[in-house]
């Protein structure tokens, strides 16, 4: 009897935190489905509960008619969405881009460090990260202004007669994307490349390879999960940025987490932004899985 | 023995430089005596003393801090459990829609989390308020926490587990006496985690919120919205400073207590030989 | 003294003042910070030889080693490699490969990719590197495991492919950092020969690093002990055995007994000690030290014969005792032999026949006797 309770106080450990994401992650996304399907002439969200069985069968089958895929039909009619998708998509792999080149060198030099340095290191590249992502997306704004702090600087320095137009451009956006998911990237590429035997590079060497050569025929390849896992968790965020666009973009900056935001906050059109958030979870559901895939697969090769 | 070359130093402190100095430049710009932000005029901590007349600013931190202690404290427990649920049962039904519920929160754009969890309010009719934003950052900071306590327990001695069980323990206890002590560090990094995301969160808080209910961030949003102001410098300083010590001081003990037990362990290793 | 390194093979260049060292360390010495790893330390070693560095951790064997493929710059002295000097030369440029201690496989390649990355470097004709690769793999038999990556492999199986890579580009001198290290006991034995076998075929030259003195024993022309960033001894396994030159390399390697004491008298060819433990030792040596000078006397354990009876030259080199401890090892049996003053003697037996009548037990009273040439003179 005791053995069976405590069998089934470790099942809780797997029940109470599977059933609250099953309640709170995943069903809400039927959720946004369901709504997604309904008619638009709505301001206000369609009240119905989603999961009322008590008309029958026939209930169901009611419900099923009501559906419509106008909401998905006005997305392909208006150019506008389309264009904030491909744009959102387009920034977003520029924004990585830019990361991995800026945060793979951190993360080497973070590698070679001495030993007793790196605990420190890496929770400094980790701190900025724990304060508040709005206020150093805020802080950019005091610098990239047309007479902000980055102009000031140039100018007195002589380099430019004319202050850079930065702020409400992609490149704000950019620079705001790499600012705060730098650490992102930096951490797994760290991770791969922390862990790797230096005698692999010895090796290399030993063998007829110069530095540079070792670097790109041993070292970057092995680093390479560390990569994709940082460009990973970049880039997927980034599609759906809000944030940043909307501080740091322009009016005409087009990015679908804004378009999402704008629809629901100021249009208050339900269906349509559960339509919107709908197709953006579908351009994102190959990286996010692929991302699972690695994540557990690293799990396997921690145990 | 690898050298620590120039290339490498410079990368280190040139990356350091571009991830500090615009949080510097903030903190410099909050002490400013002039209104305008980007130029200096001298040393003031009037902007500061402005913040506590502004009785909408200290409510809205009011509901935040409540909204973060609640919410991290829960999330600790739900993602500690997830965490041990993930390492210790490699297989059970569902474990791999298990394992994606809990990884894919970490990468999913906010404004998608957002909207569902409030088309969910809305479908059970939960009014929405402080509970709501609670109960929303439950869920996208227990999947943090279950990441940074299951690294721990992936790196965890399961023997010691075994030997606790072989003594007599129940399971239940062997948790509480040997599991929880062992991993509590991580436990206590996955709380901290979960409190700072809670405090930091815009747009999830703005999709669940309701009437009277307004956190910091939305008021720094809707300020920010209006540009750059002294005032909000300040603010974001308080937070930064707030986040920074405790994030600080949380590490030195952790580092400490870690120093102490490899001293512990060379000393009784030293006993033995 | 007789000539010991004739009971190996006749290949000993370094006897012959007429031939020129291959490598030659000269007054090198490395630091790292306060740390002294090499101490002006000057060595040779000569064409085709296989060449052991011995000693514990920490004595500077594998520092030396790193310094001799490029990774690591002497702070004073100089290396010379076949006539040329190896100071900034970095290690892509260096003719000498090396075999890790963790072997270093390349874990994202084929066996066959390892194989032939150093040739590729080289910019060798696909057609040649290919040929070259195929009998590498023959030559270690791992033809059939050509397409594996390493996490496929065993444990003596990676071995091979790290032996096959680092010979893959013929070079002038194999470096092998612990080279059976990671292999059980059994493997280890049979690589060992193979290793020497290899070794003999290919005609290159080894500088092996170990801290097995086995394994040195087993496959070295000659072995340098090390410690503290010095070499103690470079010699012959089999002069380091039987006429380590201080007390550190006896006590290195192998067992051994020292009997600790002051000269009392020496002659033409011999020296008597009176030992603490009040044994009059008389031995063999070249050397005269003068009367009352301390010294030791060091005797390998299946030198000392154990009797029931007195030896007829009791009580020099002869003493009683009790047995204290057998242990019984199948091909031979150690004693541990108790005297009187308390101090304990190990002395080993063939078990040259399977049953013995009257066995030695435990508690009984023996002689334990040595002849005048078993043990060695230390000063010191």
């Amino acid at each position: 009897m005791a053995k069976l309770a405590s069998a089934f106080v470790s099942r809780l450990v797997i029940i109470i935190p599977y059933a609250w994401l099953l309640f709170f992650f995943l069903i809400p996304f039927f959720i946004v489905f369901r709504i997604s399907l309904s008619q638009t002439a709505v301001a206000m969200p369609p009240y119905m509960p989603v999961f009322d069985l008590a008309g029958g069968l026939s209930g169901i089958a009611q419900k099923l008619r009501e559906f419509s895929l106008d909401n998905y039909v006005w997305l392909t009619e208006d150019a506008l969405y389309f264009n904030a998708y491909v744009s959102s998509v387009v920034i977003a792999a520029i924004s990585t881009f830019l990361t991995l080149l800026i945060g793979y060198p951190i993360a080497y030099g973070m590698a070679k460090a001495p030993r007793s340095l790196r605990p420190t290191l890496l929770m400094m590249v980790i701190l900025p990260f724990w304060t508040s992502f709005l206020i150093r997306v805020y802080a950019w704004i005091a610098i990239l202004k047309p007479e902000g702090l980055l102009n000031q600087f140039l100018s007195t320095l002589g380099l430019i007669d004319q202050p850079l137009i930065i702020l409400n451009t992609n490149w704000a956006i950019y620079i705001g994307i790499v600012y705060s998911y730098l650490p992102f990237m930096v951490l797994p590429i760290y991770s791969a490349l922390e862990k790797m035997d230096l005698s692999l590079t010895e090796a290399a060497q030993d063998l007829g390879c110069t530095p540079a050569a070792a670097f790109w025929r041993v070292t970057f390849p092995l680093s390479l999960p560390g990569v994709v896992a940082g460009c990973l968790l970049v880039f997927i965020p980034a599609v759906g940025e809000f944030v940043i666009p909307d501080l740091l973009g322009g009016s005409e900056t087009l990015m679908i987490g804004k378009t999402l935001w704008s629809e629901f906050n100021s249009n208050r059109d339900w269906p349509v932004s559960s339509a919107v958030a709908i197709i953006l979870l579908m351009i994102l559901v190959i990286p996010i899985v692929y991302f699972q895939n690695i994540q557990a697969k690293a799990d396997g090769e921690g145990r | 023995m690898e050298k620590w070359s120039r290339f490498n130093i410079a990368s280190v402190v040139l990356g350091f430089g571009f991830l500090y100095l615009p949080i510097v430049l903030l903190v410099i710009f909050s002490f400013n005596e002039s209104k305008l932000v980007t130029v200096w005029a001298g040393f003031s901590t009037k902007w500061y003393g402005q913040l506590w007349q502004n009785q909408s600013l200290l409510d809205a931190a009011w509901v935040t801090i409540r909204v973060a202690l609640l919410s991290a404290t829960c999330a600790t427990v739900l993602g500690t459990m997830a965490a041990l649920a993930l390492v210790r049962y490699t297989r059970f039904r569902g474990r791999v829609l298990f394992s994606g519920m809990v990884y894919a929160p970490l990468v999913m754009p906010e404004v998608i989390t957002g909207l569902s969890l409030l088309l969910l309010f809305v479908a059970i009719g939960f009014d929405r308020g402080f509970w709501t934003i609670t109960l929303a950052h439950i869920t996208f900071t227990m999947c943090f926490v279950a990441v940074v306590v299951q690294s721990r327990l992936l790196s965890f001695d399961q023997s010691i587990e075994e030997a606790a069980l072989d003594l007599g323990a129940t399971p239940v206890r062997t948790f509480f006496a040997i599991t929880l002590p062992v991993i509590a560090p991580a436990v206590f990094s996955g709380w901290i985690l979960a409190f700072t995301l809670s405090l930091d969160d815009l747009v999830i808080a703005s999709f669940t919120t309701g009437p009277g209910a307004t956190t910091l961030p939305m008021k720094i949003y809707s300020q920010v919205r209006l540009g750059v102001t002294p005032e909000i410098n300040a603010i974001c300083t308080i937070l930064i400073g707030v986040v920074a010590l405790g994030v600080i001081v949380a590490s030195i003990v952790t580092r400490r207590r870690e120093a102490q037990r490899e001293k512990d362990e060379r000393a009784a290793f030293a006993a033995i030989g | 003294m007789k000539s010991l390194g004739s009971i190996r093979r006749s290949f000993a260049p370094w006897a012959d003042p007429a031939s020129k060292p291959f490598i030659s360390f000269k007054n090198v010495t490395k630091k790292f910070g306060d740390f002294t790893a090499v101490d002006d330390l000057s060595l040779n070693i000569y064409t085709r030889e296989f060449f052991a560095l011995l000693g514990a951790s920490g004595c500077g064997k594998s520092t030396l080693l790193r310094m001799l493929a490029g990774f690591e710059q002497p702070t004073s002295g100089e290396i010379i490699l076949d006539g040329q000097s190896l100071t900034g030369i970095p290690p892509y440029r260096r003719p000498v490969n090396m075999m890790f201690q963790s072997y270093a496989l390349f874990p994202h390649m084929t066996v066959e990719n390892n194989v032939a990355f150093g040739l590729k470097q080289d910019r060798m004709p696909k057609a040649d590197i290919a040929e070259r690769v195929a009998q590498m793999l023959k030559l270690v038999k791992l033809e059939k495991f050509a397409k594996r990556k390493p996490h496929q492999l065993s444990g003596g199986q990676r071995q091979r492919v790290a032996l096959a890579r680092s010979l893959a580009k013929r070079p002038k001198v194999l470096l092998l950092d612990e080279p059976l290290g990671a292999l059980d006991k059994k493997l280890r034995e049979e690589t060992q020969f193979e290793l020497m076998d290899l070794q003999q075929e290919l005609g290159l030259t080894f500088v092996v690093v170990t801290h097995d003195q086995e394994e040195a024993m087993t496959m070295a022309d000659r072995i340098a002990v090390m410690s503290h960033g010095k070499v103690v001894q470079v010699a012959t396994p089999a002069e380091i055995y039987e006429a380590p030159n201080s007390r550190f390399v006896a006590d290195f390697i192998g067992d051994v007994n020292i009997f600790d004491g002051s000269v009392t008298s020496a002659g033409d060819g011999y020296v008597v000690i009176e030992t603490t433990g009040a044994i009059s030792v008389r031995m063999a040596s070249a050397e005269k030290p003068a009367k009352g000078a301390r010294a030791a006397v060091a005797i390998r354990p299946e030198k000392i014969r154990l009797s029931r009876q007195a030896p007829a030259h009791a009580p020099t080199n002869a003493a009683e005792g009790e047995i204290w401890d057998i242990g019984y090892l199948g091909d031979m049996t150690v004693f541990h032999i108790r005297l009187k003053d308390g101090k304990v003697i190990k002395a080993s037996s063939l078990n040259a026949v399977r049953a013995v009548e009257d066995p030695l037990g435990y508690d009984q009273q023996v002689w334990v006797s040595f002849g005048e040439d078993a043990g060695v003179v230390l000063k010191d």
